[in-house]
């Protein structure tokens, strides 16, 4: 096996996901996003843009916290993807924020080519969380 | 609000090609460099049979205009996001024909005053018309946002 090859994932409902502690964000991590992504909304780079929207400041993008969600499943694509994802935003990220990404198996069941593992997953910087949703991984079969 | 009247529209769809350079840099700002992602070596010899792209990539692709709509981009706040795969992730070099639908338009009292909700759909295809993704996206029309776009 080469480095970083992990075995063939088999959780169990009640299963945890290690938990990531994310660099603070930064505004330059946020030009990047926009530029990477296209989402040139002024509200996650521009402070005055955000200010004319109501904010005390620039926000990070939502699909940026929802993309280090799929990080979690980053480790185990070898052996399958991430065939659902879904979330709610509940909070406002800004600039400095420290991140905590995590989830545990809400569901395991037999899918056409594999196993379909579904996810409770959550973002959350202290106590707030400011995300949570769904992710569904699909493990191929050998 | 000048949002009902689109509830159904349809864009036109718009050809989008998974570019590698693309995927690179979207997976440098995500943090997030998986040799499946960036290194064709590794990615040819995966399960996947080369790089593929993460999950929440199809937000990058144009799904055309819906006519007649002006999207006031500045101000909208991102409430919900989902995105399902028929049976593969992307790979890069895929052919995606993309397309957006208004699909609702709904208001809501809030404590800071009545906010706007836009649902919008978006549907990722292969060049056989086979569907890859559904995507659904809620944006928030904030009460300061209404304000401009009312004045």
């Amino acid at each position: 096996m080469s480095e970083g090859t992990k075995a063939r994932p088999a959780w169990e409902v009640g299963d945890e996901l290690e938990e990531r502690v994310l660099p603070p964000v930064t505004r330059l991590q946020l030009i990047k996003y926009a530029g990477a992504s296209g989402d040139f909304n002024p509200i996650h780079t521009i402070d005055e843009a955000a200010e004319e929207a109501g904010l005390p400041g620039v926000i990070a993008h939502g699909m940026l916290t929802l993309a280090t969600m799929g990080l979690l499943f980053s480790p185990h694509l070898e052996h399958g993807y991430v065939k659902e994802l879904k979330a709610r935003f509940s909070g406002m990220v800004f600039l400095g924020d420290e991140l905590i990404i995590g989830g545990r198996v809400a569901n395991t069941e037999d899918a056409e080519d594999g196993r379909l593992y579904t996810f409770e997953m959550y973002a959350s910087k202290g106590e707030s969380t400011v995300a949570s949703g769904k992710v569904g991984f699909l493990v191929y079969e050998d | 609000m000048p949002f009902e009247r689109f509830v159904g529209h349809r864009s036109e769809a718009v050809v989008n090609v998974v570019e590698k350079g693309a995927v690179r840099k979207f997976v440098e700002a995500i943090g997030d460099p998986n040799p499946l992602y960036v290194d064709e070596e590794a990615a040819k010899r995966s399960c996947h049979g080369g790089l593929i792209a993460p999950p929440t990539f199809p937000r990058t692709f144009e799904y055309g205009k819906i006519e007649g709509m002006d999207w006031p981009e500045a101000g909208m706040i991102h409430g919900e996001h989902r995105v399902s795969y028929e049976s593969r992730p992307l790979r890069v070099g895929d052919e995606v024909y993309c397309y957006t639908e208004f699909k609702s338009y709904d208001e809501k009292e809030s404590r800071g005053g009545l906010l706007g909700l836009v649902v919008l759909e978006r549907f990722g295809e292969g060049p056989g018309g086979e569907r890859l993704f559904t995507m659904s996206d809620t944006a928030i029309v904030t009460p300061a946002l209404r304000k401009t776009l009312e004045a």
